[in-house]
């Protein structure tokens, strides 16, 4: 692989209120001296989608574990991630009540054994929400807003795991927004499914981010370019380059995030 | 010789080796069952066992051995449930985890002659508690741990580590995605467990002759108080077990129909262990089909 100078990067920060932002962030996984991810500052747009881009190992799914606190017992996350003016990365914070702001969906869809209500309807249980006229709107709502609503709305008792892989995976979108979180964090969400189901969850992240802050790792680089307006690139650990999709894709600043979107590289 | 050969000759040798397996075990079931079924009657399994003349049932034996097993995992399995969860869920991999793993296994692997008189020693003397179902519980517990929290560990860990993932990303604490979410995935595999393990339980005759004792005194089933001494639910009662029954008629058995009683409680034994286990495996698949939806 050419080496590529790390510490040459080209960061912009975004006009407009900013969601979530990470102050140079430092990522050791176990006792490791290596750092899995160093020095990320970057600062997410409210309501638009960010894509993380980046080769395996680039560090761009440690990152976004991070930003939740779901690394908390496998790695040491130094540095600081800016939540409504607060470091939600303090071990004082708690990290329950992050959570539930900053919802995450993981690469295989992981719905509970559980029927189709009960997987959105869980988690609102745990969180004190009892009544069942506000639990029943929860999922409505939440099934809807995740394009599912149509397809499940008569089978809502139905176990979750006989629906399709795509089925299943917005279905544990729905899961993270029922929990009426501000930023949904999305690890690959579509490398486990066929290219239909792709299509159909792209137009729900577009739909999604009117009223959600979007943050989406992906190797598929077309489609970082089809649902995002903001586009980070990762390599070995380090943000390279963070701007307008557009301009990564089309006019990218650095030699590395040039090779990469073009398909030079490695 | 060709490859073709060679493989179909190290196949043939394999399905040999099985297949003596599977007559050992089909000749002994066979045996136990043909030899024993004869003797089984509505009036064997119902009247209680006599000393001396022929006729005697095992009415009370059966019992003891079923009430025995209740309080054993009773006992027991809150124990395994909170080790297996805390081995499997919370342990870091340090020394102290693989201490207590050590410690499991040389618990399974003891020898039941030594955990029964050790429960003589410790409970029936030192603890006063006489000669008793109680005891005898105690000590199967001994036994039944190592299986009991093996099984569980085993369920929870097979269980996806993206659905611990999917609790924990919701805002749920550790503990309320254990319950909510783990638990009820690993229920078909902890109830195979348990199922399994009744089946070592029932069986189990050497730890329990010195611990619950060989004499089964006239239960009265209609007495519901269970410090009444007559009480069939009485714990600190003796009990004889059908298992250490069979090995006490043969020992020293002097009614006269002594084999045909030993025949027939070694048939009822191996019927009922053969209905767990079979009724393991049905509940397990019937639960897993139930939660995955039928697929």
């Amino acid at each position: 692989m050419q080496a590529y100078d790390l510490n040459k990067n080209h960061i912009v920060t975004p006009p407009g209120e900013i969601a979530l932002s990470t102050n140079q962030l430092q990522v050791n996984y176990g006792n490791s001296k290596q750092a899995s991810m160093v020095n990320a500052s970057l600062s997410f747009p409210r309501f638009q989608i960010t894509a993380l881009i980046g080769a395996s190992g680039s560090g761009k799914s440690t990152y976004l574990r991070s930003l939740n606190r779901m690394n908390d017992r496998i790695a040491t996350v130094h540095g600081e991630i800016m939540y409504h003016n607060t470091n939600i990365n303090s071990p004082k914070v708690n990290v329950y009540e992050v959570r539930k702001h900053i919802g995450m969906v993981f690469q295989k869809p992981n719905p509970f054994a559980k029927s189709i209500t009960e997987n959105i309807t869980f988690a609102l249980k745990a969180a004190g929400i009892t009544n069942r006229q506000e639990l029943r709107q929860r999922v409505e709502t939440s099934l809807k807003e995740a394009a599912l609503w149509d397809e499940v709305k008569d089978d809502l008792n139905k176990s979750a795991l006989a629906l399709s892989g795509g089925q299943q995976q917005r279905l544990c979108i729905a899961r993270s927004i029922a929990m009426k979180p501000d930023i949904l964090l999305l690890d690959e969400p579509a490398s486990a499914l066929d290219p239909i189901s792709t299509a159909k969850l792209e137009v729900t992240l577009k739909e999604l981010a009117k009223n959600y802050t979007i943050i989406i790792v992906t190797h598929n680089m077309q489609q970082a370019s089809r649902v995002s307006s903001y586009t980070a690139f990762f390599h070995l650990g380090h943000v390279i380059e963070y701007d307008q999709t557009e301009t990564i894709f089309q006019t990218p600043t650095i030699q590395a995030t040039h090779d990469y979107v073009t398909g030079n590289f490695g | 010789m060709t490859p073709n050969q060679t493989d179909r000759l190290a196949t043939r040798f394999i399905q040999f080796l099985v297949l003596i397996v599977v007559l050992i075990l089909l000749f002994l079931l066979g045996d136990i069952i043909i030899s024993g079924l004869p003797h089984i009657s509505w009036h064997f399994l119902t009247s209680p066992a006599s000393s001396f003349s022929a006729g005697g049932g095992i009415r009370d034996q059966l019992f003891n051995s079923l009430y025995l097993l209740v309080l054993t995992l009773i006992i027991s399995f809150p124990l395994a449930l909170g080790s297996a969860i805390y081995l499997s869920e919370y342990a870091g991999d340090n020394w102290f985890t693989s201490l207590i793993r050590t410690a499991i296994e040389v618990l399974s692997s003891l020898p039941s002659v030594v955990v029964g008189l050790f429960g003589y020693l410790l409970f029936v003397i030192e603890f006063h508690l006489g000669f008793s179902i109680l005891s005898g519980a105690i000590a199967l517990t001994f036994f039944n741990l190592p299986l009991l929290i093996r099984s569980i560990e085993g369920s929870l860990h097979a269980v996806p580590n993206s659905q611990r993932e999917a609790g924990i990303a919701l805002g749920l604490s550790n503990w309320r995605t254990i319950r909510g979410i783990l638990l009820p995935m690993a229920l078909p595999g902890i109830l195979t467990g348990i199922i399994l393990s009744a089946g070592r339980i029932f069986g189990e005759a050497a730890a329990l002759i010195y611990t619950a004792g060989q004499s089964a005194p006239i239960l009265d089933y209609t007495n519901w108080n269970p410090t009444a001494s007559s009480s069939f639910l009485n714990p600190m009662r003796p009990a004889e077990t059908l298992a250490v029954h069979i090995w006490k008629v043969n020992t020293e058995g002097v009614t006269p129909d002594a084999v045909s009683i030993s025949a027939g409680s070694s048939a009822v034994l191996i019927i009922i262990i053969l209905l767990f286990n079979f009724g393991a495996r049905a509940i397990g698949n019937r639960m897993y089909k139930k939660m995955t939806g039928g697929k």
